[in-house]
């Protein structure tokens, strides 16, 4: 029997998916941004940042209104609660795309640092195909593959401790670069954030399939805040 | 463990040709809620009348399989059904009081078993009425007729009846469907209350009511058990898809 709760369960779930498109693009070009120092394509990502919040608030209103109206129960409860909890975690993954293209224009015409620059490449790579793995993860109810993902999580803040000690190395080297060095540090912490973000996302979608909370990468997010 | 106060194992239960029951196996502990759902026609009512003999009354009936109360063939040739039902109380869905004053609905089943001490009897109706939550309502009306009180006070009245032969397990069959939605939490919460003291199991079609007061939740479904459990894991996550479909809306 269809019901009506499946189909505003479907258009949540496509407004969900959506959101996350959106959120991917954002971090693709906050990354781009970076890499490529392009201050405009930065202040496009600062200016729009109001949509992926507005967007967070209009899901969270239709999921309290589906709650109410309909008390969901068993799959249907884990449903909405799933993108009850991953908006919270997109729009956070959003504020620190936001938090690089802020980064962007701070570290202006700054020398760059070649082996910093390698490794937020790669990071930015990493976490931005990352979020893209995690929609399809979702979009597939696929548990496999989001328990697989908190691997990458595992390698960005593997990477993130090594921008870490880099930067301090090249702070050491030359006092001259400490300015840039710490924006190299605050970018690799925001990528590392990102992939907690998606990590948490990789929880849901386990729950939204086996109904138990687990705790993936429950180390990794020890001492990095 | 707790200590299993009622056990049915194997139960069939035939009107005339038609297998309304098709092997039960269902065991309660002492105390606590059981609700039992499912769609009209399981056989979740009918289950309900065997655990106190209601059905003896129906013609053709025929019942296979063991009930055991405290260990006790409740089937047995020589069982009494008067002593039964005084320990197996029973709660229908329309509130049935008696056509005379709220204390003479009361103490009805012991004036039936010749109990005469006004002192015990007064005890009683003020002990029954307030474990059913409705002694407020009607301690100033006691001599008045139990007609003129609302329906969700009716039924709490027939809950104290119940109450007030001191049954074991008190079996309620939608106890609250012709009540509205105040008087039907009314009734929840005596019996959320009285659960701690008595084996309440409850036939409801309100899943919410269900998920709100009962312990134990078993799904009924063409006449067979799908599934019992802790009610927290029927709703969140249950066994059996079928039991999933239906308290998700999907048929019934």
């Amino acid at each position: 029997m269809r019901r009506l709760f499946d189909d505003e369960l479907a258009e949540l779930d496509a407004d969900f998916t959506e959101m996350g498109m959106l959120v991917s693009e954002v971090i693709q070009q906050a990354a781009d941004s970076f890499t490529n120092r392009d201050a405009v394509a930065a202040q496009r990502i600062i200016d729009q940042d109001h949509q992926i919040n507005e967007r967070e608030i209009a899901l969270e209103k239709k999921t309290f209104e589906m709650i109410a109206l309909y008390q969901p129960v068993t799959t249907d409860l884990r449903e909405i609660v799933t993108i009850l909890k991953a908006v919270s975690e997109l729009e956070r993954a959003g504020d620190h795309a936001r938090n690089i293209a802020h980064a962007t224009i701070k570290f202006g015409s700054k020398q760059k640092i070649p082996v910093l620059e390698q490794l937020l490449g790669q990071m930015g790579q990493l976490t931005t195909q990352m979020v893209k793995d995690v929609l399809t993860a979702y979009v597939n109810k696929d548990e496999e593959e989001a328990r697989e993902l908190a691997a990458v999580d595992r390698k960005l803040d593997q990477m993130n401790h090594q921008v870490r000690a880099d930067s301090y190395e090249q702070m050491r080297l030359d006092p001259a670069f400490e300015t840039g060095a710490s924006i190299y540090l605050n970018v690799a912490q925001d990528l590392s954030r990102i992939g907690d973000y998606v990590t948490n996302v990789c929880e849901w979608i386990v729950y939204l399939k086996s109904g138990q909370i687990i705790e993936l990468n429950s180390a990794s997010q020890d001492g990095e805040g | 463990m707790s200590e299993e106060i009622l056990t049915t194992q194997d139960l069939h239960l035939y009107y005339g040709e038609k297998e309304a029951l098709k092997g039960i196996n269902l065991n309660f502990d002492a105390k606590g809620i059981t609700a039992l759902i499912g769609p009209s026609g399981c056989g979740k009512s009918t289950y309900l009348r065997t655990l106190n003999r209601m059905n003896d009354l129906i013609p053709n009936v025929t019942i296979t399989g063991t009930i055991k109360f405290k260990g006790e063939n409740l089937y047995a040739p020589n069982a009494d059904t008067v002593e039964i039902r005084k320990e197996i109380g029973m709660v229908f869905q329309q509130p049935n009081p008696f056509p005379f004053s709220i204390y003479d609905n009361v103490i009805y089943g012991l004036r039936i078993a010749g109990e005469k001490d006004k002192e015990k009897l007064d005890a009683v109706v003020e002990k029954s009425l307030r474990q059913a939550a409705v002694w407020d309502e009607v301690k100033d009306h006691l001599h008045e007729s139990a007609l003129a009180l609302s329906g969700g006070q009716q039924q709490r009245v027939c809950i104290a009846r119940v109450l007030a032969v001191s049954p074991e397990i008190i079996l309620l069959d939608e106890p609250t469907s012709a009540l509205d939605p105040v008087s039907s939490s009314q009734i929840e919460a005596t019996l959320l209350n009285l659960r701690h003291d008595y084996t309440i199991i409850i036939v409801t079609h309100n899943l919410q009511q269900a998920s709100r007061i009962a312990d134990r939740t078993a799904f009924f479904m063409n006449g067979e058990l799908v599934e019992v459990d802790q009610t927290k894991n029927i709703f969140m996550n249950p066994a059996k898809k079928q039991t999933e479909d239906y308290i998700s809306g999907r048929f019934g």
